[in-house]
C-alpha cells in the first residue's frame, strides 16, 4: 500500500510541474520543482480525491498546518499518515 | 478631443472561429442556431440555442490553462488573441500601463457554477476544485487578457446584461478620450449556454422554440448563443503614429435608463440613447446608412425599438437600414454587443450590410427596412449598434468610417 500511495503521489506532483514522474526524487521540494502555490493547492486537491482524505492544510499559512510539505518524501509520509489514521 | 479608432477584432461565436468566418457566414445569411447539445438538454423545454460547434479547448489552450478558465474567458482569450495579431500591436515599456481591458459579461462563469453545484449538491460530494473562485467570477476574462497581454491600464469586468459589452465598449471609449489609456481591448464574450442557463430563461416564457425571426411578424421569442468578440481600441494618432490599419472610428456613444420597469422596454429610453449616441457622434440622422438592431425576436422588444428608431430618424428613416444579425448568432447575452459590432464594423469595411434572417412576414409595428434574409451590397459612411438590456439599461455606439 506504502508503494502505491508513493507513486500516486509521484504522478500527481509531477503531473502539476509537467515533469516525468520518474524525475521525481523523495528529496525534492515543491519549490524545486517549480510548483507555485496554486499548484500546490490542486497537488492537495488531486491527493484528497485519490486517497479520500481531507488533508489539514491553509493556504495562508502552511508553515503552520499539520500537513508537513517540506519535501515530496515529507508529503508520502504524511499522507501515509492520514490514510492509516482514516482506517483505524 | 482626443479621437478612439479601432484597429483589430477578434472572435469566436457561432457563425465561425475567427473573425474572416463570421463576417463570410453573416454576408451568406447562414445560421449558426441548432440542436442544443450538453448534458441534461433533454430536460429543457427549449431545446434550441447558438452553440460554438466544433470547438476542442485542447487544441488552444494547455490543461494547467484550462483549469482556471471557464468557458466564457477561454472564448474573451481566443478573440483577444486574434483582435491584437490583426491589430499588429505587441504591448511593452511604457505603453503597458496606458494600455487596459474592459469586458462585458454577463453570467460570468456560469457552467463553473452549475458543474461544482452538481458535485456538491446532486453527487452529494464535499470537495470542489480549488479554482472554482478564480474560474467563476465575472472579471474572470477580463484579467486573464490583461495578463496574456500585458496590459497593466485600467481593467475591470462591465455586467448589464444584454448591454454589457456595449457598455463596456462604451467605457473603453471614454477611458481613451479622458487621456487615462491609449490602448484598450474591449468587447465581451458569454457562455450560459448549460443546463442551468437555459432553465432560468425558460422561467421567463420568451424564448422561442423554432427559430429568431426579429421583425417578423410570426417572431415568437429570442434565442440564446454564447462566444465573443474583442477589439483593440487605440487613441487615433497612436494608430496613424504605428501605421495601423484602421478599420473603423469610434464616433460616439450614449447610455441611458429607463427607470420603468425590470424587464419591458421603453421606447423613450431607447429612443433618447440613440439620439444621444448620434450627438456624442455629432451625426445627423440622414448621415447614418446602418443600425445594427438589438432586435432580439420577442414581441416587445422589436415593436419598441423600431418606434425608437422612428421617433430619432424621422425622414431619415427611408434612407436606413436596420437587420438584427441575432437571427444567425443569437442572443450572446452579455456577449452580444460585441459580436454585433462585427456587423456594424463589415458594413463599413466590407460595404456589405448583415440580414435579418428567417424573416417571413411583415410586421406593421416594424416597417423598417430590415434587410430581410439576404446580405445586400451598400456603401455607409456611418453605423449604430443597439444594445437595450433587461433592467432598462441602454448603450448605443456609433462607428464612422476610418478617417
Amino acid at each position: 500500500m506504502s508503494e502505491d500511495i508513493r507513486n500516486r503521489i509521484i504522478e500527481i506532483i509531477a503531473e502539476q510541474a509537467v515533469i516525468e514522474p520518474s524525475d521525481v526524487s523523495m528529496e525534492q521540494s515543491l519549490e524545486d520543482l517549480g510548483i507555485d502555490s496554486l499548484g500546490l493547492v490542486e497537488a492537495i486537491f488531486a491527493i484528497e480525491e485519490s486517497f479520500d482524505i481531507s488533508v489539514p492544510f491553509n493556504a495562508n499559512a502552511p508553515e503552520e498546518s499539520e500537513f508537513d510539505i517540506s519535501s515530496v518524501g515529507a508529503i508520502v509520509e504524511a499522507v501515509t499518515g492520514l490514510v492509516a489514521a482514516q482506517k483505524a | 478631443m482626443r479621437r478612439v479608432v479601432i484597429t483589430g477584432a477578434g472572435t469566436i461565436n457561432p457563425l465561425g472561429h475567427d473573425l474572416p468566418e463570421t463576417f463570410a457566414a453573416m454576408k451568406a445569411g447562414r445560421s449558426g442556431i441548432g440542436t442544443l447539445d450538453f448534458r441534461d438538454a433533454d430536460r429543457l423545454s427549449i431545446r434550441i440555442g447558438a452553440q460554438v460547434k466544433n470547438y476542442d479547448p485542447q487544441t488552444h489552450f494547455s490543461r494547467q490553462e484550462l483549469v482556471l478558465f471557464d468557458r466564457f474567458t477561454q472564448f474573451a482569450l481566443l478573440a483577444a488573441r486574434e483582435a491584437m495579431g490583426r491589430a499588429g500591436l505587441t504591448v511593452e515599456g511604457a505603453l503597458a500601463e496606458r494600455a487596459g481591458v474592459v469586458l462585458g459579461n454577463s453570467g460570468g462563469g456560469l457552467g463553473t457554477v452549475e458543474d461544482n453545484y452538481r458535485t456538491v449538491f446532486e453527487e452529494g460530494k464535499n470537495r470542489v476544485h480549488p479554482f472554482v473562485v478564480p474560474r467563476l467570477m465575472s472579471n474572470a476574462a477580463a484579467s486573464q487578457v490583461s495578463m496574456a497581454h500585458n496590459l497593466r491600464g485600467p481593467s475591470y469586468t462591465v455586467a448589464s446584461a444584454c448591454a454589457s459589452s456595449n457598455h463596456a465598449m462604451g467605457q473603453a471609449l471614454m477611458l481613451i478620450r479622458s487621456g487615462m489609456a491609449e490602448v484598450m481591448l474591449t468587447g465581451g464574450s458569454e457562455a450560459m449556454l448549460c443546463f442551468g442557463g437555459i432553465k432560468a430563461w425558460e422561467g421567463l416564457r420568451v424564448m422561442s422554440r423554432d427559430a429568431c425571426r426579429p421583425f417578423s411578424a410570426n417572431r415568437n421569442g429570442m434565442v440564446q448563443g454564447e462566444g465573443a468578440a474583442v477589439f483593440v481600441f487605440e487613441e487615433m494618432e497612436h494608430a496613424k503614429a504605428r501605421g495601423a490599419e484602421i478599420l473603423a472610428e469610434v464616433a460616439g456613444f450614449s447610455m441611458t435608463a429607463d427607470a420603468s420597469d425590470i424587464v419591458m422596454p421603453s421606447r423613450e429610453g431607447a429612443a433618447r440613447a440613440i439620439a444621444g449616441a448620434l450627438r456624442d457622434a455629432r451625426l445627423n440622422p440622414e448621415d447614418v446608412g446602418y443600425i445594427n438592431a438589438h432586435g432580439t425576436g420577442t414581441a416587445a422588444n422589436d415593436k419598441t425599438e423600431c418606434a425608437a428608431v422612428a421617433e430619432v430618424f424621422g425622414a431619415a428613416t427611408a434612407g436606413l437600414m436596420i437587420s438584427s444579425t441575432k437571427s444567425m448568432h443569437g442572443h450572446l447575452i452579455g456577449g452580444t454587443g460585441a459580436v454585433e459590432l462585427l456587423a456594424a464594423v463589415m458594413a463599413l469595411t466590407d460595404g456589405v450590410i448583415a440580414p435579418t434572417i428567417g424573416y417571413e412576414a411583415p410586421d406593421p409595428d416594424c416597417a423598417l427596412d430590415v434587410v430581410p434574409n439576404e446580405a445586400r451590397e451598400a456603401r455607409v459612411g456611418a453605423v449604430l449598434s443597439n444594445a437595450f438590456a433587461f433592467g432598462g439599461l441602454n448603450a448605443v455606439i456609433a462607428l464612422r468610417s476610418a478617417p
